[in-house]
This record gives structure tokens, sequence and C-alpha cells, in this order.
């Protein structure tokens, strides 16, 4: 009977996400697309996969990290001096990248994850500051990053001509921290998260699965990096400040944490809402800020509540509907 | 039945969405007589002073022009119009702004004005075949395209400039440099200036870097504890402003030499004896009567004074200008050509015109701050 | 001599900076310590202060006391408005949801300066002409020594104001356990905005200071001091208003030293690298209270 059941969701979710790949790409490739929507695309897959990433250590372990645009960048770099220099066809070296930028990026969050070990909470938080800070500034300070200038002509292996393969990328890391959250370290690290002694205390190996989560989540930051560099074609440290960090964990918070259907739907809402915006001129940001004021506010709000229980947004629909 | 009406109304929401998405039926801007100018540069955020002034100084000329009755291309005169596109610095940014003026209509660009910008979407261009100028961006790889040009100086040059005039002209044979390591335009002009110092025989007595933020009283504690002869300092005004009036607090009274950012520096200051002597390589300066008229309108309409951006910004459009009548067509490929042929007077320079790498030949001035005010210096 | 007044130089600029930092972590350890959230938009507090003073100063023409109370009135009032309509019906909601709003309301305040200002930075003068001394060589600016009398001032009256009133007392109370103190009696809802107004109230006094030392205003001018303070916040131990002010002296020391004679353009790594370092030691700051976990 259980089974069964998960066979209808496997099912169900294989569904949507033929029918989203279909009207997308159909689009897409069929030209119908305006080109401002074109190179969101990519963008769109890029913070879905940094906010499902994020969401492993934030929502499910717990710990507020603010430090994810470092591993994105640790990542992005490393792939983009992997294509800049192998001068392989597409289909050797991008693969190369991508898996040589997660593998560094996480190689970073083993270096995280010790602290980690020790610290929690607002401390942790400010740890993960201060690591993404030293990172932006180590990559400065380089020659082989090029410092200040940044990298440029980075081959765009991972631009809208190559959504189809970037879209399945997103599909394979969604479904990668999907398994992985409900595996049976998945309920580990969340049960570390509801209360760490008591899971110490049934002999779950917490400072293991602590790091773990870390690692895994700063791997494909890592490849969110490389789709990034060879997306947007130019590299410069100051893009991965901390101002990118708070943006993902916006994403992350706004869609509810340790939910990644959340994170997949608030990804995309927030990568194309400040674009939607662009014909509101300089009110723009002042628009995002009073929308990401009012819905953190409805979200905790009895007004919700009371809307999904009364189901208002069908009977809205249906007044639409008539309309 | 309730289901029904559930996935009618999806389906209508799903139409709307797509409609917005695809733009059915909103494809503007190719009007005949119109020439879209589309503008890429950061209007919020940190680095949004120079996005707002290059947007305001074309805001100017594009209404100068078409007040005047537009511009003569062949046999016709067409109009322009200014799109400008927020990127927030941002190169990622940028490529959707650039996409969406592309949507909008876009015939030719003018930016972005910040040089990682203006790097992420030269190979856009290229693709799309547009003539693309930025007024702003320094670094030399933007003009690698042939459909890209520059209206200011590269930064190697100006670097090099810089240390020719301090070594060779004045005699100076220890300097000290303050430059910001984060900010690609600072490092490039203090890397060709650190190389051409050597090369002229000069020594550079303390390299002090900063990231962000306001505070230099480190870096200016340091370089006054070295035997440096005068300073360099590669940035832009709203730093150099900062510099200049914490050395005077530290009693430093080494002269100063900056880069062309340094324009707008005097407005900027509250003090402005603080800046007394310092010297800067500057293609405009507020003070010049040539640019009275210009000072004038930007001020009555944004009641601030133009900084070198606003120049840059105004100028472009004026190139612009220049080369749909040169090339008597709207067309990106004989705009593109045109290019190379075309000369014009500018705020930023009289005799403009453009090398086919895409460089401007224009002459640069030294300026030095004298009696609280700008001079050209001797 | 020379490498000594240097070095006396240096130490001078670190403890200039660092008592501006201890002003505004102080902001972010009261609130932390109270609403338990880390009010992100403090940072931006500091830019209202600093472009209050300048409408006060500049357009209205106020006299200079007159100007400085017209700009810590704002900033107190912006302060406690904030936490009513922003915060408030956050309350029981998780500490990120609040977090998040937080960086929504930094926002705001960002886009709502550059609208009305515009982005262009704008020239301030000091409010402070007294001219500064020099002692056996080492020159110390008038702004130097007025910050270092203003800070050590705003810290002794706070640090009277939290142990020896009864509004003080209310608060060490809501912090201690917010349950209780209800049951006692007190107002949590009056500290609470009590507490937001005293730590706005700093925040201007350092926007002040902040200005009269850079003498020029842009939107975005609080958000290097606000991330700056916050760190040196969690050094001394959130929450712990001595480690507020200790953590901000040391931060400033750190950053103009390594700036000085280990490197420029690494000393941001410098500086959080310690920081990292002091909270493997001691993973709950400087001065921070050891909480036991229990089940």
């Amino acid at each position: 009977m259980k089974n069964k059941k998960i066979d209808k969701q496997l099912i169900k979710n294989i569904a949507i996400i033929v029918v989203v790949y279909a009207v997308v790409a159909g689009l897409l490739y069929g030209g119908f697309l305006t080109r401002q929507f074109r190179s969101l695309l990519v963008p769109v897959c890029i913070n879905v996969i940094l906010a499902v990433s994020l969401n492993l250590t934030t929502g499910f372990l717990g710990e507020l990290t603010l430090g994810h645009a470092g591993f994105m960048s640790v990542g992005a770099y490393t792939g983009a001096l992997i294509t800049m220099n192998l001068n392989l066809p597409l289909v050797v070296e991008f693969p190369i990248a991508l898996i040589a930028g997660g593998l560094m990026a996480s190689l970073f969050g083993v270096i995280i994850g010790v602290p980690v070990l020790r610290l929690h909470g607002d401390y942790l938080a400010i740890v993960t500051l201060a690591f993404g800070e030293i990172i932006k500034s180590l990559i400065n300070a380089m020659s082989v990053t090029n410092g200040a200038m940044g990298l440029s002509g980075i081959e765009l292996h991972a631009n809208y001509k190559h959504f189809t393969f970037v879209f399945i990328l997103t599909i394979l890391t969604i479904f990668a921290i999907k398994n992985m959250v409900n595996s049976r370290q998945g309920r580990a690290v969340c049960s570390i998260r509801d209360n760490y002694i008591a899971a110490e205390a049934v002999g779950i190996p917490v400072s293991k699965f602590k790091v773990m989560a870390f690692v895994v989540a700063a791997f494909f930051a890592g490849i969110a990096g490389v789709i990034y560099g060879h997306n947007v074609g130019t590299l410069k440290p100051t893009t991965f400040d901390y101002n990118k960090s708070i943006e993902i964990l916006v994403i992350v918070v706004l869609g509810g944490m340790g939910s990644i259907k959340g994170s997949i739907i608030a990804a995309v809402i927030l990568t194309i809402l400040p674009e939607v915006l662009r014909g509101a001129d300089e009110f723009r940001m002042l628009l995002y800020a009073i929308v990401l004021i009012a819905m953190m506010i409805f979200n905790s709000s009895q007004l919700k509540e009371r809307i999904l229980a009364n189901d208002i947004v069908a009977k809205f629909t249906k007044v639409k509907k008539e309309a | 039945m309730k289901k029904m009406k559930k996935i009618v109304a999806l389906g209508l929401a799903a139409t709307l969405t797509v409609a917005s998405i695809t733009g059915c039926g909103n494809k503007s801007g190719a009007d005949a007589n119109t020439f879209v100018i589309g503008g890429i540069g950061p209007l919020t955020g940190d680095a949004a002073s120079y996005g707002i002034s290059v947007k305001q100084g074309a805001e100017i000329a594009v209404k100068e022009i078409n007040d005047a009755g537009g511009v003569k291309v062949g046999d016709k005169s067409i109009k322009l119009e200014l799109k400008f596109e927020d990127d927030q610095a941002a190169p990622d940014k940028a490529v959707t702004a650039y996409n969406s003026l592309m949507d909008n209509g876009m015939n030719a660009l003018l930016g972005c004005v910040t040089t990682g910008s203006c790097l992420s979407v030269v190979d856009l261009a290229k693709e799309d075949g547009i003539l693309m100028i930025t007024p702003s961006g320094s670094a030399a790889d933007i003009t690698k395209n042939d459909n890209v040009f520059r209206l200011c100086f590269t930064d190697p040059l100006q670097g090099e400039t810089m240390a020719a005039h301090m070594i060779t002209d004045l005699g100076y044979k220890k300097v000290a440099v303050i430059y910001k390591n984060s900010d690609e335009y600072s490092t490039g002009v203090y890397e060709a200036f650190a190389a051409k110092v050597e090369e002229l025989g000069g020594t550079i007595t303390t390299a002090e870097a900063f990231a962000d933020g306001e505070d230099f009283n480190t870096q200016l504690t340091s370089i006054k504890g070295t035997d440096a002869e005068a300073i360099f300092a590669p940035i832009y005004y709203t730093d150099a402003a900062h510099i200049v009036t914490q050395a005077a607090d530290l009693s430093i009274t080494l002269p100063f030499f900056g880069s062309d950012g340094w324009d707008g520096i005097l407005d900027t200051v509250t003090d402005k004896s603080t800046a007394e002597g310092a010297t800067f390589l500057s293609p405009f300066f507020s003070g010049d009567p040539t640019a009275a008229d210009f000072v004038a309108k930007y001020q009555e309409e944004y009641d601030a004074t133009p900084d070198q951006f606003a120049a840059d910004g105004y100028d472009v459009v004026y190139v612009f200008k220049a080369a749909l009548e040169k090339a008597a067509s709207t067309d990106s490929e004989a705009l593109i050509s045109s290019m190379t042929q075309i000369s014009v007077d500018g705020l930023t320079g009289t005799g403009i015109s453009f090398t086919a790498a895409g460089e401007p030949q224009k002459g640069a001035k030294f300026l030095t701050i004298k009696d609280g005010a700008y001079a050209a210096a001797e | 001599m020379g490498i000594l007044q240097n070095i006396l130089e240096q130490v001078i600029n670190g403890l200039r900076s660092g008592s501006i930092y201890a002003l505004i972590a102080l902001g972010y350890t009261m609130v932390y310590g109270i609403a338990k959230m880390i009010n992100f938009a403090h940072g931006d507090i500091i830019m209202v202060g600093a472009y209050a003073l300048y409408v006060g100063i500049t357009l209205l023409h106020l006299p200079i006391v007159a100007a400085v109370l017209f700009s810590i009135a704002v900033c107190t009032i912006l302060g406690v408005v904030i936490e009513r309509v922003a915060y408030k019906p956050l309350r029981s909601a998780p500490p990120l949801a609040v977090l998040i709003t937080a960086i929504g309301v930094s926002f705001l305040l960002q886009s709502l300066s550059l609208l009305i200002f515009g982005a262009t930075p704008i020239p301030q003068a000091s409010i402070v002409t007294f001219e500064g001394i020099k002692i056996g060589g080492v020159s110390i600016s008038g702004i130097t020594i007025v910050t270092l009398i203003v800070t050590t001032i705003c810290m002794i009256v706070l640090t009277w104001f939290i142990h020896k009133t009864k509004m003080g007392s209310a608060m060490r109370a809501v912090s201690e356990d917010k349950g209780a103190a209800e049951l006692m009696g007190i107002d949590v809802n009056k500290t609470i905005s009590l507490t937001f107004a005293i730590g706005s109230a700093l925040a201007a006094i350092a926007g002040i200071l902040y200005v009269c030392q850079y003498q020029s205003l842009r939107p975005t001018l609080g958000a290097m001091p606000g991330i700056k303070a916050f760190v040196a916040a969690v050094l001394g131990g959130i929450g712990s208003v001595p480690g507020a002010m200790l953590g901000g002296v040391i931060l400033g020391l750190i950053e103009s030293l390594s700036k000085a004679y280990i490197s420029t353009e690494l000393s941001d790594a410098i500086v959080f690298g310690i920081l990292v370092l002091v909270l493997l030691v001691k993973p709950s700051g400087l001065l921070g209270k050891i909480r036991k976990e229990k089940v």
C-alpha cells in the first residue's frame, strides 16, 4: 500500500517535470519567448539549485547559513578556469568543470564543517558569513583568478541554448536532495534540527551528519556557480558577497524552511519578480522591499490560515473566470 | 463540475502568463521614424551615482536633438528615444537588461557604464550585430569585438600617461599609491602605472589598497611613514573626497595625483582647500566655458552639477547622431562602419574620432585644483 | 621615534573607528538580547541619522545642537515605528522570518533615501570645528577626540541606565525570561519598544559621528559599518553590553593594525579569520554567557 502511494507521487512528479519542460522548451525553441525571459531561464535554474541546496543546511539541518555565495564562487572560478584552460570539446570539458567545481566547493564545505561542530545558531551564521567574505577577499587577492579584474571570455556552455542540459542538472539536484532528505541520513539530519541532544542520545553521529549536510550543500552550490560562470561569461569577486548569500536565504525562507517545493516556487518567483518590475523604474527596489516585508508578515499572520481554510483562492479564481 | 472550473481557471491564468512572457502583440519600438538607444548602467545600489549621471546626461542630449528636429538620416529626419535599464553593476543583471532592451526594439546600445557589465554583454551585442558604445567601461578587453567603441580612455593608457607626467615631467622619484582593489578600473590603472614608473626609474614606496568603506586613515598613516614625495590615487571622486579630507586631518601635505575619476571632487568635499593642488587627468570639467550650456541645462533639470559620467553619456548620444548622419541609414552595419569616419566636438574633447580598434582619439587634459576651482595644469 | 609614532597613530585610528563600531554594536546586542532577533536594518538607521543631520543643518538651518537632537529624535521614532509595524506582527514567527523582514526593511530604507536624496554623494561639513592636538609628534584630529569622548559618555550612561534604573531592570528581566517578566507585571511590549528606541538613538549618534568623520552622505553608507558592527557584537558575545563595547574596540584595532602592518588587501580576511578563531576557542564570544542547553 505504502509503496503504491510513493509510486503515485513519483509518477505525478515526473509528469509535472515533463509538462514544465515541454512548455518551456516549446516556447524557447519555438522562438515564442521574449529575449528578456529567455535570458532568465538559466538564472531561474541556478537559483533553484542554490535554494534547494541551501535548504538542506538551513531548512533541514536548521543552521542559519550566510555564506552560500562563497561556495558558489569557489565552484564558479574552478569551473571557469578549467574550461578556459582545457580547450576540449564541450561534452568533455563542461562535465569535468561541473564535477571539479562541485568537488572544490565541497572541500571548502569540509573546512567550514569544522566550526560547525562547535557552534550553532547566530554564532554559526556569522562564521559562515565570515567564511564567505574570506573567500571573496582571497579571490580578490589571488593572481590565478585575475584579482579584482575578474575572469572574462568564459565560454558560454550553459546559456539558454543549453537550457535542456541545465534543466536536467536542476532536476537531478532536486531529486538528489529530495532523496537524501527522505533517506535514513535525511531523517537523522532532521532529528538533529529538532533536538540534537535527543538525537545524540539515541546514537546518531551528530557531527558526521552536520558536516555531511554542509558538504552536500556546498557541492551543489559549486555546481550552480559553474553554471553561473558559463551563462554570464564573466566573473568578478564582488558578485559573490554576503548580499548574494542573503538573496538565496530570502528565497529559502520565503518558500518555507524545509520545503523543497516551496524553495523551487520561491526561486522562480523571486528571480522573475525584479525583472517584471523593470517598468517601475526607480521604484523597483522599493516595491521589491515592500513585497518582501508584506509577504513575510502575511506568511505568519492568521490571514493566511483563514484563506487556506476557506479556500478563498478557489472562490477568487471562480470570480475571475466569470468576469 | 467544480474541478472543471478550476481547470478552466488555471488554463486561463496560464494563457495570461504565457501572453505576458512571450510578448505576443506588443512588439514595440520598431517605428521607422524613431531610433531607440538602449542604455545599461547601475541606477540602484552602490554604484548608482555613475549610472544615474550617464542616464541624465544622455537624456539631455536626446532632448536637445529631438527639440532641434531630430537626426537627419538620408532624406528623412528621425527622432531618438532613450530606454535606460538598471543593472545594479552586476554582470548577470546586465545580460537580462540587455535582452529586455532588445525586446523593446533597441537599435544601438549606450553602455554599459561599468566594466564588468560591459564584458558580459559584448558578445551578445556582437551576435546581434548592433553598434555598442560604452561611455565609461575602461578595461582593454571590452573593445575586442569590432562593433564596440568606447568614449573614455583605457585603464593602461591613463596609468602610463600619469606615470610619465609625474616622473618625467615633474621629476618625482618616490610615489605612494592608494587604489581600490575591489574595483577593476582602479586596479587596472594602478598596475599600468606601477609598471611605467618602474620603467622610468621611479619607485613606489608603498601601494595601499582598500576594498570598501570610507576610512582611509590607516592607509594614509602608513603613507605618512614613508618618504614618498607624492600620492597617486586612481579612484573615483567619491573615495578621493574622503582621502583628501582625511589626509588634511592627518596633516599630510604631499601633492595628490589622480585619474579621470577625480572629476567632481570639488562638489563632494566640504572644504575645497583640502583638494588644493591635486592634479588629475580629465576629459571634462564642469567649469569649462564650452560646457556652460550643458551645465546650466543639467542643473535646471536635475538640480545637480554634472560630472564626467554625465558628460560621457551626453557625448555618446552625439556620437550616435554623427554616426547616423554619416551612414545615412539606421542599419547597424552601416553605422558601425561609419564610426571610424566621424569626428565629434563634444564635452569630453573636440574632434573626437575613433580607431577601428574601438578606441577614442582625443586629447587628455591635465587639470589641477587651484584656489578652490578647476584649472588647466601648466 | 618615527616607527613608534606611526604605531601610536595607527592605534588611535583603530580606537576611533572601533568606538563607532562599538556604538552601533550596542544597538545590535541590546535588540538581540531582548527580542532575540538580528536587526539587519540597524545599519541603515545610521544612514537615516546621517541624512537627518544633513536635513537639520543644511535644509532647515537649525542650530547645531537642535540638528543633533532632531537627528536623534528622527531615528528614535523610526526605530520604534519599524518595530511596531514590521517586527511586532512576527513576534511568534520563527527567528528567520524576522531576519528576512529586517533585510526587507533595510532595502526599504535604502531605496527610500535613494529616491529622496539621489545617488550622488552629498557633502556635509563636520559639525566639529575643534582643531586637533599634537602630543609628542602624534597628531590627533578634533573629531577623533570628540568621538572617543562621546562614545565613552554613551557607554557610561547606558551601563548606568541598565543597572541602576527601574526600566533598565525591566530590560534585563525581559532578556532573561520574557514569560516570567510578564508574570512579574513588566510590560514586555513597552520594554521592547524602549530597547529599539535606545538602540536607534545610539545609531543616530554613530551616524552623526560618521558624517563628521567622513563628511559625505550616500544611501548605502550604513551597510558596511552595519555589518562590521554586527561582527563586533558577535565577537564580544551577542546579548552582552560590555561585550559589544569590547568587540567594537577590538575589531577597530585589528582592522587598523592589520591594514597597516600586514596587508591592506587581506585585512578583511584577517578580521574575519580572527573572528572565526575566537569563536572556535570561545563559542559564545568573548563576554557572552554560555547557556547550557537542556533537553
